[in-house]
């Protein structure tokens, strides 16, 4: 790359900026403009530990298909100031081929970026702005990249317009101006037209406004929650459209109190989930157990950051798992279920919803902060929905008529016994979180125990959960197997495998517990490598696979923390660099 | 509650269950249930529309002896359990059941903010000061020098936790004591209890005859409140202050606003995603 970075495929784009230079509105109005463009898209933010302010950086990726990860490196790094940028140094990969753009105004560029290679231009956006009543350098430094970046003038004010609507006049106009501004001020001659217009409204939709849509989508009317980063917005979006679906959020007093507050209302027949993060979760688990024994549907989504304790609340890692599956005593089987994507969100909790209330039980969602505090440009989500059979098959099986010999935790079939709501004459039993007999009457006896266990055991191994446990993609003798959020760049580093002669197949687990090991097995086939990809150091999902013997002997693991986000091509050192440190 | 479902034919009894209560001979929360039952009876409640709702304890069993809709949840929660079911279904009665060590310590947290919160629930708290279930150990009730517990030699050393001012104190609406050695007054606040709209806690002094025996002595102990229950929190905290905790009756009821979600659907989720739309 020379002067601009070339339009063909898109862009990667950072900008960065201190507390209150507008790094992250200026990303929120270009992602909003490549929608409008026509493109697809990508934002993640990063933002220092302050609680308000403080430097952040908004990156931006878009191009012409679906965008599931940040890429490997920026070709753009936009530097409105450069205040302690360096904490953010290792989160923006530069090489010769990127360019800096800043303005020489704005202090010199911290050496540690300059290291990289990256060529660097300095515009005069504080002039721009000084120029202009009630100018903004960032308002002016995106009119000028939006123009570099080929984007039509029309979809940057359409972008400000949504993103700063809500700000009213007083700050719109003078924005709108600087965006003009800038943009008629740029030298470079805008690319190629721009993508064309999608025959669909595309969405654009965080990860966890995704969460809370699925939630509703699949009929949730009752959440009790309490803040937590980075769940917090799950909660943000719910509470007021909860309202408008007829139903609550209430904010608990701690995550204690939540998660018994929705086993409560699912109890008296509300589908109902609650949003937190590992230590919330932590804090759960004995409730979870409760829904587990008295056969409760309720769902929790968990959004994942840095751990243990309270560990890196503002960055993401995967490292949850096996508290999700894990986490409570006793045996207590339960759904573990992990969205694959921004998008996926919506589907795999709506699934997780339906799955809870078919199979009266516990499913924990693995989301995390990639993904729910990133926001992405997105094709609507589908209409068929997930699993093997039509939703109405997904409903809680509920006893109708007032049977005198209604037994709550009767052994059925398929191990769902109907559940009687409050209300209904002649179906009242006590709901138990002690080992109970069919009736519901507290019981030690071995009989009971091994009865009890088994119902809840098979009717979640017995399900048919059809073809969307996971997510396949491409052939191939290489086999990189993952699960949750790593599925981006997975995906994206089987691709580029592929396109560059190595034939490699992608496998992203959506549905973690019950494993679907026979169908695994089968997808894995005779792959002659194996590695198996997450965001977290014990290789969690590694040691799963192995201990439920669903792995063969030569699979390997590659497993690292957080924060930073994996990056496709360090996948594919790891898959190809057969004597890289990764080995396990 | 709810005033719609009329039954006029059910007695005390038809409102018992037929699980057999695992409780000692003797133990003060029989009374407890007899006087449950009556207050049902009494109000002529629907029982499908009455949900009792515990956590763990001796205490905390009584649900399954009734015969409504039940759930037993586990140590310390119940109030969040009923909260919950009482924000999804507005339309049933719900009674919360336990102890003193399932309400003050474990669950301590929840009562207080239950208290604030108003929602139209009643609080059934059997004190015996003691943990009963786990075989007699000091509980957030339980006087400094109580030194049977192997767990404490010495006594706790701590002053008790006086449950009706911590109540008022954190914003209850309805503060009263009973006695299960004084079943008619018991089932009569119960009644009250039910049909305050809002958070009515009711302390039951309910002997444990098995860790406490000396608590037989409570029925010469106890005394009926000389004066009218106060609408003013002021007032009520003088009287709880100056109170041996014995005194029986309705200490402090007051109507505040009652915390219940109540919205009508005017959206659908398909109505929501246009928001994403670009
Ligand atoms: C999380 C947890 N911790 C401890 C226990 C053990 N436990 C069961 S009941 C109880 C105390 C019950 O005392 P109280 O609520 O006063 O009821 P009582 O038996 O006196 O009626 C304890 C500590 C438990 N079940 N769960
Ligand atoms: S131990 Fe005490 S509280 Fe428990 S049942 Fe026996 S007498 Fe009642
Ligand atoms: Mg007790």
């Amino acid at each position: 790359m020379t002067d601009r970075p070339t339009l063909a495929g898109g862009a990667t784009l950072a900008i960065t900026g201190s507390g209150g230079s507008g790094a992250v509105t200026a990303g929120l109005i270009l992602l909003a403009a490549v929608g409008r463009a026509g493109y697809f898209g990508l934002l993640g933010r990063s933002a220092g530990p302050q609680i308000r302010g403080g430097e952040s950086a908004a990156m931006l990726r878009f191009g012409l298909r679906p965008i599931e990860c940040m890429g490997d490196r920026f070709d753009l790094l936009v530097g409105l100031d450069w205040e302690n940028v360096a904490r953010f140094a290792d989160e923006l990969p530069l090489d010769r081929d990127s360019l800096i753009l800043t303005d020489a105004q704005a202090g010199p560029i911290p050496e540690i970026l300059v290291r990289s290679g990256a060529q660097v231009r300095s515009l005069p956006w504080k002039a721009l702005a000084d120029a202009a009543a009630e100018g903004r350098v960032n308002m002016v430094a995106l009119g000028m990249v939006g123009a570099m970046l080929g984007l039509p003038l029309d979809a940057l004010e359409a972008g400000a317009r949504t993103t700063l609507g809500g700000k009213g006049g007083r700050v719109l106009t003078p924005s709108l101006d600087c965006i003009r501004s800038g943009y008629s001020a740029a030298d470079a001659v805008p690319v190629s037209p721009s993508a064309l217009a999608p025959a669909v409204a595309r969405w654009n939709i965080s990860g966890n406004e995704a969460a809370g849509l699925g939630a509703v989508r699949g009929g949730v009317r009752f959440v009790a929650a309490y803040p937590i980063t980075p769940a917090s917005e799950v909660l943000e979006w719910l509470a007021p459209r909860l309202e408008l679906l007829g139903g609550s959020l209430l904010q608990a007093e701690d995550e204690l109190a939540s998660i018994n507050m929705i086993i409560g209302s699912s109890f008296g027949g509300v589908p109902s989930l609650t949003a937190t993060s590992g230590p919330g979760l932590s804090l759960m688990v004995e409730g979870l157990g409760l829904a587990v024994a008295s056969e409760t549907p309720v769902v929790v989504v968990n959004v994942q950051r840095g751990g243990p304790s309270t560990g890196i609340p503002t960055k993401s890692e995967q490292s949850d798992l096996n508290i999700a599956l894990y986490g409570l005593h006793g045996d207590a089987p339960h759904l573990v279920l992990a969205a694959l994507g921004i998008r996926d969100c919506i589907d795999t909790v709506e699934w997780a919803v339906g799955l809870a209330e078919r199979l009266q039980t516990v499913a924990i969602v693995l989301s995390d902060q990639m993904l729910g505090q990133s926001r992405a440009i997105i094709d609507p989500p589908g209409d068929r929905p997930f699993g093997a059979g039509e939703r109405p098959r997904l409903l809680r099986p509920i006893a109708q008529d007032a049977d005198p010999d209604h037994r709550r935790y009767r052994p059925a079939p398929d191990g769902v016994s109907p559940m009687a709501l409050p209300g209904l004459p002649g179906g009242m039993y006590t709901a138990e979180g002690l080992e109970h007999g069919a009736g519901g009457t507290p019981s030690s006896r071995a009989i009971d125990h091994a009865e009890q266990l088994d119902k809840r055991l098979h009717k979640l191994t017995g399900f048919d959960y059809g073809p969307d446990w996971a997510e396949i993609r491409g052939e191939g003798d290489h086999l990189l197997l993952t699960w949750g959020s790593s599925a981006g760049p997975v995906f994206e580093a089987a691709e580029r495998l592929r396109d560059s002669g190595t034939p490699t197949r992608a496998i992203a687990l959506r549905l973690l517990a019950p494993l679907q090991r026979d169908a695994l097995l089968e997808a894995i086939g005779s792959a002659g490598s194996i590695l198996v990809v997450e965001q977290n150091q014990a290789a969690q999902c590694f040691a799963y696979l192995h201990s439920q013997r669903a792995l063969p002997e030569h699979a390997r693991s590659f497993a690292r923390p957080g924060p930073l986000p994996l990056r496709p091509a360090e996948i594919m050192r790891a898959l190809t660099d057969r004597d890289g440190r990764e080995e396990t | 509650m709810d005033v719609a479902g009329i039954t006029p034919t059910l007695r005390a009894k038809d409102y018992k269950s037929d699980v057999a209560p695992v409780w000692c001979p003797g133990c003060g929360h029989f009374s407890v249930l007899s006087a449950v039952t009556k207050a049902l009876a009494h109000l002529k409640l629907h029982k499908e529309r009455v949900a009792m709702i515990s956590g763990i304890g001796c205490s905390s069993r009584l649900p399954a002896y009734v015969d409504a809709y039940g759930f037993h949840g586990i140590h310390g929660r119940a109030l969040p359990l009923a909260s919950g079911l009482k924000a999804a279904r507005p339309d049933l009665t719900v009674i919360v059941a336990g102890g003193d060590g399932d309400g003050f310590s474990i669950g301590g947290n929840h009562f207080l903010h239950a208290c604030r919160r108003n929602m139209d629930l009643t609080y059934i708290v059997m004190d015996n000061e003691v943990y009963g279930m786990t075989k007699g150990q000091a509980s957030p009730t339980t006087q400094p020098d109580w030194a049977k517990s192997k767990l404490t030699p010495h006594g706790t050393g701590m002053r008790p936790f006086l449950p009706t001012a911590i109540a008022l104190a954190a914003g209850a609406s309805f503060i009263a004591r009973g006695f299960a050695g004084d079943p008619n007054g018991l089932t009569k606040l119960l009644v009250e209890a039910i049909e305050h709209p809002g958070f009515a806690f009711l302390q039951v002094l309910s002997p444990c005859q098995t860790f406490r025996p000396e608590q037989k002595e409570w029925k010469h102990l106890v005394h009926p409140v000389e004066t009218a229950p106060t609408d003013d929190p002021v007032d009520a905290a003088r009287f709880i202050q100056a109170d041996d905790g014995m005194a029986l009756g309705l200490f402090y009821v007051r109507r505040l606003p009652v915390w219940q979600p109540q919205n009508q659907p005017t959206a659908t989720p398909a109505d929501l995603e246009r928001e994403f739309a670009l």
